[in-house]
């Protein structure tokens, strides 16, 4: 394969998840390098958010290995322990907190230790108010910092969520759905963003939109029914028949039948 | 330009009120008699159980319906120290000797000395708590799972003390004290004292939950309460954090009833039991939510009208009580303070927002996907 041997940060070996016996995710591969976006496509249910669930702590596989950096086992840590890591997750539906400001929810995201005492004796330092403050223009929020997170308009909220992983400048970033809800324009900009925010640091995006995923990805792999169906570049990737078959075909049929997913 | 004026007024404004409500509380022993005094005393004990249970309930959504618990056992560490001091060396509380027992048990002699009570009536109940906070927030049980745990905690121990009677006073509780420290507790300047150190304990409660309330740390807890699955994929425990302000706000339970059986001269379980537990809540609902102004004022407030009214219609209390709490619920999801303060914003325009402080919400379940 023809990619450029950049730095695998996250790997994902033979991932099996169950659910009461269910397999939404059945012996899975997938490796996330360094400055790339690499995006996870795949007909609903596939596996994809099950797939960043993992990742992040929030579902256990019953097997398969999750490897940081080459050493450092996610499968034996919590949550929060994965995210101080450099690990961040944006989720499908956007999870601000909804009654501190903007600009309160940026700083709740930015302090670096995060231990109860810590907090309690932290100082405000000059650096975190201009972190906050470039974080702010980078997402376009500038305008709204102090206005309460729930009164924003969708996309705005999927900005701030965004905001809110870069601003702890992690490794990975995992994205499920980023730009559902969004307009053209909006949706455009986040694309942009993207880009942008992959230097230096892997970017996992999950999506549906295959306009988006045409204009921006690096890497696209294609799950099935909780396995990897195939990996390659988005035009290697609309070239296959059994892509065509399990999922174009079938977006297809939905846009013709109108139900979008 | 006119916001900036606009904040300054409100600087000013919210500065005047405290001072005043710090005169009134340093004049009253003034213009109030003995008893109406030694009343409030006790109500400026209450208000600081409102506190730790504002703290937790209004600002981080963990719903204590327990805390009589963390309460009496406060007021029984200090009501053993009195019993004992009224028994004078060498004899058994009275209680004791009825139920036949011969010997001091030894988990009352640390209470001989004023100070090892005081410090346990605050620390027993925070370990109690922190107990609870571990077992449960841990495995992240909460909302009404954790509610109802912590009634289940008030049945135990109220069984437990009342099955123990040779040991705890039974239903009787503990009561016949005399002195603290030498002083004698029937002299009107021991009580006026006692009177000035609750209204110290109450300012001095107010200051330490506005500062774990502001700031970095109150916007956590506020995270908390909001939305603790998201707060864990930012890199927060919030385990911790729960565990932190139910133990704190346990402490304060524990120095109200010193301070309540200091005043009082009683405990029982009756006292700190299903009933009780229920009310100290009603009192931050009708007060004020997310405000902590308004929950201790609530504490006071509720409780100066029971005395009120049940001195002249005892049954029209509950009555009343009960009926105030269907409208704050349905109408007044911030209390009465609140309302005041929505009033306030109305004429002031933005005057009470702030004063509201942080918006009182119960979340009982989210989800991420
Ligand atoms: N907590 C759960 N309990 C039971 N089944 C689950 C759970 N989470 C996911 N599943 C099932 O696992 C399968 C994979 O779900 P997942 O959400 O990962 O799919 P997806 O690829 O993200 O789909 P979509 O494109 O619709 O978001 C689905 O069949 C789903 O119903
Ligand atoms: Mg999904």
């Amino acid at each position: 394969m023809p990619w450029p041997a950049e730095e695998v940060v996250l790997s994902l070996e033979k991932i099996t998840v169950e659910f009461d016996g269910f397999r939404a995710v059945n012996g899975m591969d997938l490796s996330l390098r360094k400055n790339e976006v690499h995006f996870l496509i795949g007909p609903n249910g596939a596996g994809k958010t099950t797939m960043l669930d993992v990742m992040c702590g929030k579902a256990r596989p019953a097997s398969g290995r999750i490897l940081f950096r080459d050493r450092i086992d996610l499968s034996k840590k919590k949550e929060h322990q994965i995210a101080q890591l450099g690990i961040g997750r944006k989720f499908q539906a956007p999870s601000i907190f909804s009654e501190l400001t903007v600009e309160e929810n940026l700083a709740l995201s930015l302090q670096k230790k995060k231990g109860v005492f810590s907090v309690l004796f932290a100082r405000r330092k000059e650096e975190d108010a201009r972190a906050i403050e470039r974080m702010l223009s980078t997402i376009g929020l500038g305008e709204v910092s102090g206005r309460r997170a729930g009164g924003l308009s969708h996309g705005q909220k999927q900005w701030l969520e965004i905001g809110m992983l870069l601003i702890q400048e992690p490794a990975v970033v995992l994205l499920d759905e980023p730009v559902a809800g969004m307009t053209d324009a909006e949706t455009e900009k986040t694309g942009e963003l993207l880009r942008r925010i992959s230097v230096d640091r892997c970017v996992l995006v999950v999506e549906h939109d295959m306009e988006f995923v045409r204009q921006f990805a690096g890497k696209v792999t294609i799950m099935h029914e909780g396995k990897l169906l195939m990996e390659g570049t988005m035009d290697e990737v609309q070239a296959d028949a059994r892509v065509a078959e399990v999922y174009l075909g079938k977006r297809r049929d939905a846009d013709v039948v109108g139900a979008p997913a | 330009m006119l916001l900036k004026n606009a904040t300054v007024r409100r600087k000013i404004v919210i500065t005047l009120a405290y001072a005043a409500v710090v005169a009134l509380l340093a004049c009253a022993p003034m213009f109030l008699s003995d008893f109406r005094l030694n009343l409030l005393g006790k109500f400026l004990a209450y208000g600081v159980v409102a506190l730790g249970l504002d703290l937790i309930w209004g600002y981080t959504g963990i719903l204590s319906l327990g805390h009589g618990i963390f309460f009496g056992i406060g007021a029984y560490c200090m009501a053993m120290y009195l019993k004992l001091e009224a028994t004078g060396a060498g004899r058994l509380p009275d209680f004791m000797q009825w139920s036949g027992v011969t010997s001091l048990p030894w988990f009352w002699e640390p209470f001989r000395f004023f100070g090892v009570a005081l410090l346990l009536s605050v620390l027993l109940p925070m370990l109690l708590a922190l107990l609870l906070g571990f077992f449960t927030f841990r495995n992240r049980i909460r909302g009404v799972y954790f509610t109802i745990l912590t009634q289940a905690l008030v049945l135990i121990v109220v069984t437990l003390m009342i099955g123990q009677q040779a040991y705890t006073g039974g239903t009787n509780g503990i009561t016949g004290f005399r002195h603290v420290l030498g002083f004698s507790l029937a002299s009107p300047s021991v009580k006026n004292g006692l009177y000035y150190i609750s209204a110290a304990a109450l300012v001095g409660s107010f200051l330490l939950c506005r500062r774990l309330v502001r700031g970095p740390f109150g916007k956590v807890l506020q995270a908390v309460r909001d939305g603790q699955n998201r707060l864990r994929f930012l890199g927060y425990d919030p385990a911790k954090y729960q565990m932190f302000v139910f133990t704190v706000s346990a402490g304060l339970a524990g120095l109200a009833g010193v301070l309540f059986v200091l005043q009082v001269g009683i405990i029982s379980p009756s006292m700190m039991d299903i009933v009780p537990s229920i009310e100290m809540v009603l009192w931050v609902a009708i007060g004020g939510r997310g405000s902590l102004i308004g929950a201790a004022a609530g504490a006071l407030l509720i409780n100066a009208s029971k005395s009120g009214l049940s001195e002249t219609y005892p049954d029209f209390w509950t009555f009343l009580l009960g009926g105030l709490f269907i409208v704050v619920v349905v109408f007044l999801p911030k209390g009465l303070f609140g309302l005041l303060a929505r009033l306030g914003a109305r004429m002031k325009g933005g005057l009470g927002d702030a004063m509201a402080g942080g918006r009182g919400r119960a979340v009982v379940g989210e989800d991420h996907r």
